[in-house]
């Protein structure tokens, strides 16, 4: 439009300006809204993906919300031919073994990353880094297995009787049930396989964020006579922390989703709560996966697509959890610069 | 004779480029009129040689640093400014290929000798870097970073000192609202002050300014250049700069670098209006780099 005009008016205005301005316009008029219309699509179907997903969820679990009520939310056991559709048990499985494997899965991981960032001649770091985003690609059956192979029978024959032979036994939550046996299959254990199953997720992404601190502020702290340590955790981790959170979150969706290796390891005991780490129990992903192919009654099916909802949920939860925590970091420290 | 003459070449290259305005002068700063070897020295480089892997980046340094007086490192890029002061503070020990050898005397031991104290040595010999780095913390607690790191301090004591650092870095009445907030919420030439406060907070000796003010704005770059002739009163400066009416303003004492070597060291007086290498001439007149 605004080349016309310039063109009826050639006199007073630059026709130098006019004859380049004629082109380019034209390129652009087409090219800017066909992409903002291509990107908003791709947006909105993100959008709509996400809400489609809980809209079908939300469908499909209705008849078990409005049949069961709250129920499923207060009743521990899953057992259908008891006509009892609990998920307190799954739930607490989900959580426990969650908790086992974050705890030890973030530590490991950011020491892993400061190590490979910081300390390690780069050459060893990128095999290391290699080895460890490898790690992510192993399918998480095998996991299971080797855990069945290694871990289970570690657990049970080494790390059990060792904690009951110390202080630490008599602390609540260790000592396994009598009728069990002697904490190999349990959520520990589940824990435990999961924690080396989201540690090359936590650790890739945390060095990639550690990476990214300016060397002239890592520098500037070593100029202050910092050590290497004061220098990784007063600056480089602060520095990081909004990516750190970030890869913490990535580990955390993973392990509350995952399922096989879980179903493998967890003992899928579901009319119980643990009274203990070392217990069997089970989580809500393999519940679902475990019980789908058998559950013939309509409201099992519904009840297991609400089991699937309340996971939905959960992650979403901790997602925007995530979210308002980092902003109140980034407004206290200023996060990136 | 030398007062009039060192403002010649000043003001020869600011017609030339956009400079800031000129400060005031002073007439004791120019290194000129007083006895240099009667002067205490703080540190004295000899036979500095430098390494990046197998290719040498500085050849035989030989320079003496003065207590209280700014000395300005000169010369065109790559020409191993930067290389030479970053061995007092030993930051080069971050990256496995640099090597340096030769002697850096300061307080009676080579800072190059394997029995220094680092932490101590650097901060004894403060660092502020081309680049503002703020640390990703509040005003606060970047002033308070190396005072926590080195000093046991009462907490009254220890807010007294950042305000007083703030204060002797210009910036306090910019700040004092906004010690809670993120460091990095400054604007730049803020930045640079700020992390001069943090450096002069420690209690430094030497403060060595790595192009302190090539990534702000020329107002900012005047604040700071009046900065450092304050703070010369108490500290010792080793300022590279680019900017060479930066040099010509606010040091005593001028060093020539070119291709690894000091070429010409003496008054910034002298450098600027009479100097003795051709190199030099050809530098300050704006004839090469």
């Amino acid at each position: 439009m605004s080349t016309v005009e310039l063109d009826a008016s050639p006199s007073t205005g630059a026709p130098r300006g006019a004859a380049q301005a004629a082109p380019r316009g034209h390129r652009l008029r087409l090219g800017d809204p066909i992409f903002r219309v291509l990107a908003t699509a791709c947006g909105l179907a993100l959008a709509v993906a996400m809400f489609g997903l809980a809209g079908v969820l939300v469908y499909n679990s209705w008849p078990a919300i409005s049949g069961l009520g709250t129920s499923v939310l207060t009743t521990v056991a899953w057992s259908p031919v008891d006509h009892q559709y609990g998920a307190l048990a799954a739930l607490a499985g989900t959580f426990l073994s969650t908790l086992v494997a974050m705890v030890i899965a973030v530590p490991l991981a950011l020491v892993i990353a400061l190590l490979l960032v910081e300390l390690v001649h780069p050459a060893v770091a990128r095999v290391v880094g290699t080895a460890i985003e490898m790690l992510a690609a192993i399918p998480s059956i095998i996991f299971g297995m080797v855990g069945i192979f290694v871990i289970v029978p570690f657990i049970q024959d080494k790390l059990v009787p060792w904690l009951l032979s110390t202080p630490l036994g008599s602390l609540p939550g260790i000592k396994p049930g009598a009728q069990f046996q002697g904490g190999g299959v349990s959520i520990f254990t589940a824990g435990v396989v999961l924690a080396f199953m989201v540690l090359p997720y936590i650790t890739a992404v945390s060095r990639d964020v550690l990476k990214m601190v300016p060397q002239v502020t890592k520098e500037a702290g070593y100029g202050m006579g910092s050590t290497t340590w004061e220098v990784m955790h007063k600056i480089s981790l602060r520095y990081a922390n909004s990516g750190i959170v970030g890869a913490v979150f990535i580990g955390l969706g993973r392990a509350l989703g995952e399922t096989m290796a879980v179903a493998f390891l967890i003992g899928s005991l579901f009319t119980s709560l643990p009274h203990s780490l070392f217990d069997p129990g089970t989580s809500i992903a393999s519940l679902i996966a475990l019980t789908f192919s058998e559950a013939t009654d309509k409201i099992q099916v519904s009840a297991l697509i609400e089991l699937g909802l309340i996971l939905f949920l959960i992650t979403v939860v901790f997602q925007i959890l995530a979210q308002a925590w980092l902003r109140r970091v980034q407004r206290s420290t200023g996060g990136r610069a | 004779m030398v007062g009039t003459a060192v403002d010649e070449p000043t003001q020869m290259q600011s017609s030339a480029t956009v400079i800031p305005p000129r400060l005031e002068v002073a007439e004791d700063r120019r290194g000129a009129g007083e006895d240099f070897a009667a002067l205490p020295t703080e540190i004295s480089v000899r036979k500095l040689d430098f390494f990046y892997g197998k290719e040498q980046a500085l050849f035989g340094n030989h320079i003496e640093i003065k207590k209280n007086r700014v000395t300005a490192v000169i010369g065109p890029s790559g020409c191993g400014k930067s290389t030479h002061i970053r061995a007092y503070n030993r930051i080069f020990n971050l990256y496995r290929d640099q090597k340096a050898k030769g002697e850096i005397l300061f307080d009676g031991a080579n800072v190059l000798s394997s029995q220094i104290d680092l932490l101590d040595l650097r901060r004894r010999i403060g660092m502020i870097f081309q680049k503002p780095s703020p640390f990703p913390m509040t005003v606060f607690d970047n002033v308070a970073y190396g005072l926590r790191q080195h000093y046991r301090l009462s907490r009254s004591d220890l807010s007294n000192r950042i305000e007083d650092a703030l204060k002797r870095s210009a910036i306090w009445d910019e700040v004092k609202d906004k010690l809670h907030q993120p460091g990095n919420a400054l604007s730049g030439g803020q930045q640079q002050r700020l992390c001069i406060a943090r450096a002069i907070a420690a209690e430094p000796d030497v403060l060595l300014m790595d192009e302190p003010c090539s990534a702000i704005d020329p107002v900012a770059t005047a604040k700071i250049e009046e900065l450092i002739l304050t703070l010369k009163s108490k500290y010792t400066i080793v300022l590279v700069t680019h900017n060479m009416q930066q040099a010509a303003r606010v040091s005593d004492y001028t060093a020539f670098f070119f291709q690894g070597r000091i070429v010409e060291f003496g008054p910034t007086t002298k450098i600027f209006s009479n100097p003795a290498e051709k190199q030099t001439e050809e530098y300050i007149t704006g004839r090469f780099g």
